[in-house]
Formats: structure tokens, sequence, C-alpha cells
């Protein structure tokens, strides 16, 4: 490993811009960056009235700003991709709990199409403070650069960094050393990095830091979905870097900090009295939800056959808390009292070039528990947390790792993969040496790693060209749409939710919606217009969070002590006094007047939502086609699977008039399926239709016009599709 | 440790100690601007309870930025310098004895300076040098540190 001297003495800036920083007004800066790699170009944007009303911001400006970059042939690793990160008006507020996320947005090596993802960590608010709502990397560098941006200078540097590591573990640090003139100004500054295993997959992340003043190191969150890092790594970036240093109560210049003051207070306090009796973030994070759908038949095991199994609780929280060190903040962003950011001080790695030494871990939360442990049948918390430094320290998603190689195994399991086709790899369930060694072969670039690392929908036709693997039973069982991989919830009992994946822009992403609860535990959503509202109201309102720079916990992870006995049910998922006080944020911190009632965040939402699918549209995707699941997320592909739970589908089949009685599982298996299917398309179809798109699944003319998102353009394209 | 320590029985509500906070610090008289907060007990008219920082140390451990330490008399401070306004300490604290006001970012506290003991007409309150503290996670860690 180079010296932080060498690695300074080697850098050569290749382009510099310098600016007046903009000073933020109500949650703006006003501008946005635009860096080409490719030219060393560095420009300055302006942000405009409309711009700022119709996207608001976050992914929303992502949105459209890549919209005008890319044609409807770009390719993922052509140049003209971006990555754009943004966090939003509300980002950068610390007064209010979850408000510092960065979205990240780019065409997805993946999906081939446009893909968001969310991250917390210090970059989108410090960006802004910095002076630019939204970073905008163009091109592909010759070399191997890193672009700097010093909001306290008001300097734009790409420089060439060619001894910088190429891992998120010790980049991030050595970020620190290179850019902080003093140890106070780690504080002030964040790095977004990829990896080597986002070189040699399509599934990287970004990683995304932010100093901790107390254990003194960068701590990572990740932007996973969609493999971002692949393209920021295929743009030869190593990191981007913003430095600001001076961050206060008042950075982000709300309208009125007295509102302020008392929605915050009141959230905080929320928070101290209800988190421990509720889902006990503090203490642990996410890992709680491993129980939780273990219990409920929802956690997915051997590649989603199963929601449960015996040996689950190895996953529990219990078995991570130990690992953790709590008690002192562990919020990504200033504020965020919920703290599910859970931190391992001290772990040693027993497999990779970290074997043996003393890292720290971010993590793990239930996706990557899940997704790795159980759904691999690896039910060992220590691989599991060592599979989540490698995943973040080469930059690549959890997920998408974890439901990749669940599908890899149930094909070894079924004989279409074996030893010799792995390169020697025995990928049997439960194999937690294999799963890692797979892991660093990803890094490394060799043999089996990056066949899996190209996801499953790539890894389906190699299977199928290759050793001739039977097409439907790979379409069944290989559970990714639109190419993104599944997270890590089985949605066979719950056909809102099976819409909730299948439906959602980027990809089956639980970010959109998550109705499992709601409509097969509580039957509170029952008919197709009820389910269809939730498929309308939820992926609108998280969309929101998306808009604003805000993290989606702490609005229904902790509730207001009297939300369950005040409201009915299906009212109280909503959580109506958290909606009143993002009313009250927005307002406080935009001084938009104009923003008064619950319809109004969704109205916001709904632009920019529609937007986005006629993004898909554009690149070639965005139609019902699309939107088709695997029918491992609908219902049982195997006899095992059928005969496992097979008391809840023969009581099914006699709801549905069919008798069960005398007849063969396979008999049965397709009766049910004939059933879930149709299913499906109903919803579609009403789905659709509340979303006022056509049958096809593309938003009308009239919608668009009431959105305000009819320019030209996508009117053309509307009318393209359509005609 | 220094702590303001009321004492219930002395005091008779006159709010002088309200007062003198809100114009030792802020140069005004404005309650909602005070440290303390006396109140009249519902139930038991003439009986008073103050609500003031006890010295206790918890926001230290909840503070992101590590802006609220104690200082060498035990004095729990927040460094204006390092606060980032995020009220974490305001929801967190065991008494709710942190406060914010519209007119600043950073909360209000009770520093044990003295000045209402000082004014108290009935003695119903008085700086007094309490045992310290347990460590805080915080304070552990920079001990060992340094």
């Amino acid at each position: 490993m180079a010296s932080i001297e060498a690695i300074r003495a080697a850098h050569k800036v290749l382009a510099e811009f310098e600016y007046t920083p903009a000073k933020v007004e109500r949650g703006y800066a006003n501008q946005t960056l635009y860096v080409n790699v490719s030219d060393n170009t560095i420009v300055s944007k302006p942000v405009d009235k409309k711009m700022k009303h119709t996207f608001i911001g976050g992914r929303g400006f992502g949105l459209w700003l890549l919209w005008n970059a890319v044609h409807d042939d770009t390719h993922w690793d052509d140049p003209e991709n971006e990555v754009i990160l943004s966090s939003g008006p509300i980002g950068g507020t610390t007064a209010y709990p979850g408000a510092g996320k960065s979205i990240a947005v780019s065409l997805s090596p993946l999906t081939h199409t446009v893909v968001d993802s969310n991250v917390g960590g210090h970059f989108g608010p410090l960006l802004k403070f910095a002076g630019w709502d939204a970073s905008e990397v163009q091109g592909i560098a010759e070399q191997e650069v890193s672009v700097f941006v010093d909001g306290n200078k008001g300097l734009v540097q790409i420089i060439a960094a060619p001894h910088e590591a190429d891992d998120s573990y010790l980049l991030p640090q050595q970020v620190l050393e290179l850019f902080a003139d003093a140890p106070e100004e780690k504080a002030g500054i964040s790095s977004v990095s990829a990896g080597p295993g986002s070189e040699h997959t399509l599934i990287g992340c970004l990683n995304v830091s932010f100093y901790d003043v107390r254990r003194k190191f960068p701590r990572l969150k990740q932007a996973g979905r969609g493999g971002i890092g692949s393209v920021l790594r295929q743009k030869k970036v190593k990191a981007l870097v913003v430095k600001y240093v001076g961050v206060k109560a008042d950075s982000n210049a709300p309208a009125d900090w007295e509102e302020l003051t008392r929605v915050g207070s009141k959230m905080q306090r929320e928070i101290h009295d209800r988190d421990p009796i509720m889902n006990d973030m503090r203490g642990g994070g996410t890992t709680m939800l491993t129980s939780i759908m273990n219990e409920f038949d929802l956690l997915p095991v051997h590649n989603f056959r199963y929601g449960s199994h015996p040996e689950a609780e190895r996953l529990y929280k219990d078995q991570f808390k130990p690992y953790f060190s709590l008690n002192i903040p562990n919020g990504c962003w200033y504020g965020c009292t919920l703290a599910c950011a859970s931190c391992v001080e001290r772990f040693q790695p027993r497999t990779g070039p970290y074997k043996g030494q003393w890292v720290n871990v971010d993590g793990p939360e239930y996706e990557t528990i899940a997704g790795i442990g159980s759904n691999c049948g690896i039910f060992d918390a220590h691989a599991v947390l060592e599979a989540n430094f490698y995943c973040d320290t080469y930059g690549i998603d959890t997920i998408s790792f974890g439901t990749a190689l669940a599908f890899a195994m149930e094909c070894y399991e079924e004989g279409i993969l074996n030893q010799e086709r792995t390169g020697g790899l025995e990928l049997r369930f439960g194999n937690a040496e294999a799963m890692l060694e797979l892991l660093h072969q990803m890094a490394r670039g060799e043999v089996f790693g990056t066949v899996v690392g190209q996801g499953i929908r790539r890894m389906k036709q190699h299977l199928m060209q290759k050793y001739g693997a039977d097409p439907q039973f790979l379409q069944d069982i290989g559970m990714e749409c639109k190419g993104l991989e599944y997270s890590e919830y089985v949605t066979k009992e719950s056909i809102a939710q099976q819409g909730g994946y299948g439906l959602a822009n980027k990809g089956p992403q639980h970010d959109e919606a998550w109705l499992i609860f709601m409509d097969a535990v509580r039957n509170q959503i029952p008919t197709f217009e009820d389910k269809a509202e939730a498929l309308h109201y939820f992926p609108m309102f998280r969309t929101w969070f998306s808009l604003n720079g805000l993290c989606k916990l702490p609005w229904n992870d902790v509730e207001p002590a009297d939300n369950r006995t005040a409201y009915e049910p299906r009212v109280a998922a909503r959580v109506p006094e958290h909606v009143e006080n993002y009313i009250r944020l927005f307002t406080a911190v935009t001084g938009r007047q104009d923003v008064t009632k619950p319809e109004d965040l969704i109205l916001m939402s709904e632009a920019v939502y529609n937007f986005q699918r006629l993004f898909n549209l554009k690149m070639g995707f965005g139609t019902r086609e699309h939107d088709a699941v695997p029918y491992r997320s609908m219902g049982p592909v195997t006899q095992e699977e059928y005969e496992s739970r097979a008391d809840r589908y023969d009581s099914q089949l006699e709801e549905i008039g069919f008798n069960p009685g005398g007849k063969s599982t396979a008999e049965k298996m397709a009766a049910l399926r004939a059933h879930r299917e149709q299913r499906y398309e109903s919803l579609i179809d009403a789905v659709y239709k509340r979303r006022g798109w056509t049958p096809e699944g593309i938003p009308t003319l009239e919608t668009v016009k009431r959105l305000g998102i009819d320019y030209p353009d996508v009117v053309a394209l509307i009318e393209k599709h359509t005609a | 440790m220094k702590v303001l320590v009321f004492t219930p029985d002395l005091c008779d509500g006159c709010r002088i100690c309200e007062e003198t906070c809100s114009q030792t610090w802020f140069k005004e008289v404005n309650a909602a601007k005070a440290a303390i907060h006396i109140s009249e007990l519902e139930d038991q008219p003439g009986r008073f309870v103050a609500n003031v920082c006890n010295q206790c140390g918890e926001c230290i451990d909840i503070c992101p930025t590590m802006a609220i330490k104690r200082d060498k008399r035990g004095i729990v401070r927040i460094d204006k310098k390092l606060c980032v306004g995020c009220l974490s300490c305001v929801g967190f604290c065991p008494i709710l004895a942190m406060r914010v006001h519209a007119d600043y970012t950073v909360p209000v506290k009770c520093v044990a300076c003295g000045q209402c003991a000082k004014k108290c007409p009935t003695g119903a309150l008085s700086v007094q040098d309490l045992a310290d503290a347990e460590w805080t996670e915080t304070e552990k860690r920079m001990k060992v540190v340094a």
C-alpha cells in the first residue's frame, strides 16, 4: 500500500474550476455541478424555479439531469452515461431525524435503464453546503481519477489518482488524510467510492462515507441497488470527494427555524420514548427483522423457496448485537437518533486479503442477513458479517450478491451447475466457505465469481446457452425482475407485494412499497381496488422521501403512542401525524405555502414517478411485459415447496372451488399457478388504471398534462408508443 | 461536580430565578429563554417544582459532534462552535431540561453559574458540590485515548 505522501505526490490536477460557493437558500443551492472526466470540463448549471417545482430535488433532479444527458440508445457503459448524486431540499437539515440522504441515479448495467438508489452518509448534504444541489459525472477517464469539491475554498478539481487504494475499506481513510488540513476537518469530508468487485461485476455499489468523531474512522453507507458502483469504476473514477467544514443548524437556511425546532424536538422526544418499546432500532438497527420475518414465514430461505427455517435463530438480533458498539451515536447524518447504522468496531476476517487483521464493519442490516444468510442457507453470523465487510470493501451490493448467489446455489442443488462448471466451488446451500471464495473471485475478476456477478438475468442466459438448462425453470426460480435481483422478502402470500416488487420503477426493491403485513397478515386491503390504492399511495408517498433527501425509517419504524388507537388500521398504516410532520418540515425548509395536505405530497411524487416510468419507456422498457415477475415470487415452483405448506395451498384451492382431494401435487400446483398468475394480471390492470396509465402500462397524455411533465419529448414518446 | 440544587420547601414561586437566568445569558427578561423553569403543582397550590439540568451527562453520549462535554468542575457544557443544532439532546434529556428557543440554534441549559441562586430571595436555590457522575461512554473512550 502506498503511503499518503506517495499518493499525494502522484496527484496531478487535470482540470480546475474556481467558483464562489452559492449561499443555500431555503434548502437549495440553486445550481448543479457538471463534471466530464473524458474531456476534463467542469461546468456550473443553474437550477430554475420550474425544475424545483416539478422535480423537487434528489431523485427528481437526478432523473431530469440524466434524461437530458442520455439518448434512447445510450448504453450503461457509454461515456454519455452519468453518475448523479443529489440530496434534496430537506437534505442537510439537522433538526429532524433522517434528513441526510443522497440519491444516486444512473443508467444501470443490470436493467439497462434508469435506476435510483438512496444512501446515507454525508455526501449529499455537504455537496449542497458546498454550493451544489447535485453532482453529475459524465465521460470515461483515460486514467484513474478522483473528483474533489472544496466547498470552503470554492474549488472543483479532477485529479489523476493512480496510487489510491482501489477498495472502499482503505480509500475513504486515505481520502481523509489527503484532504483534511487538520484532524478536526475530517468531519467535513465525505467520499463516494466503489471497489474492485464493481470493476469485475455488474452489481457494484457506491460507498458513501461519513467520519465518526468518536470511533475516529470513516463509516460507510451504501447505494447498493442497480450496479451504480460498476458505472463509477467503468468511468475510472476512484472517488468523488466533497469537503465542507462548518456545518451549522442553519446551513440549509430553512425559511422557518422556529417551526423546525417544534417539529424536530417533538420527533426527537418521540424516538426517545417510543423506539425502545417499538423496534429498538437504536439497539441494533434492522437486525430485529430476521425474527419477525421468520415468524411470519416471510424470511427468504434457499432462494425464496421457503419463508422460515429452524436454524434462522442463529441469524437473530441477539447473534449480532454482541458485535455492535452501541450507546454512542450511530446516525448516518446529524440528528438521526433512530441510529440504525450499527457498527462493528473490531472484526477479524477469516479469509481474503484482510484475513487475520482487525477491521471495522458497518452493518449488517436485515437485507444483508437475509440475502447472504438465510437465502443462501448460511446460518452463521460471523460468515454474514465477513461477507458484509467484503461486499462493502469490494463495492458489491449485498442484496444482488445474496439473491444471485442463492439462485446459483439452487442451480447447483438441481444439477444445472456442478463443480466442474463452477470452477471447483461446491455451491451448496449453506456453504459459507464457497460463498466467501466466490466473493473474493468477484474482486479478483476470476472464474465463476464474474459469472454470478453478471446478475441473474445474464446467468440464466449463460446456463441456457452453455448447458442447455430448462428456460422455464430458470425463469421461475430466478428472482429478478427488469434485470434487478429481488430484495429479501417472500411475497408468495401477498399479491399486493408481488405488485409492489413487480411494478417498482427500478426493479424489485422494497423501498417503493412494503405491503405484506397490511395485505397478507392483517387483510386490510382485500379487493383489487384496495390493493391498487395502496400501490398508488405508498409508492408515491415513499418516492417523496427520495425527492427531499429523507430516510423512510423515521416515518413508520417509530410511531406516535396514539397512532394505533386514534386511527382505523388502514389509516394508521400511513402514520398521519408523521405525514403532518413532513408537510410542516417541507414548508419550514422551503417556505412554500402551497403544500398543506397529504395529497400535495403525493402530487409532487406523482410527477417524478411517472417521469421515471416514461424514462424506462424511452430506454426501451416501461411497458407491461417488463412488469412480469418470476413465479417463485407468486407461488410454489417445486413439489417440495408445495408440500412444505400443503395445508395452506390445499385450503386456498378449496376457496376457489378446486377440490384438492385425490389430486396429485403436480395437478394442484398447476391449478394454484393458473389462479395466482391470473390474480397478478388483475392486480396490474387495477394499478395501471389507478395510476392513470394505459392497459400497457404507459402514462396517458392526460396524466402527464395533469402532472406538468408534458414536455415536447415526453409527449412525442407517449404518442409514439400509444399510436 | 457542581449542580444547581432546588429545595422545594423554600420556594415561593416568585420566578426571579427565571428572570435572572435569561438576563444573565441573553440580556433580556424572558422566561422562555431561561435554563430553569418553575411551575406550580396543579394538585398542590403553593407548591413549586423546578426543572433544571442536574448535570447527569446523558446528553454527552447523544451529541453526534461531541459538542457536549463536562468541564473540570463537572458541569456539562455545549461548545457552540461544534453544535449543529440537531436537537438530539433536547429530545433525549431524561428530565427535559435541555431547551431550544427559536431565536437561537444552540440549545439552552443550566451551567450552574449560580446567578439565580444569588438572587433567590428565599434560598431555595444553591450551587452544591455533589458526587461526580459516572463516566459516559464518550468520556470513557476519550480518557482511554488520552
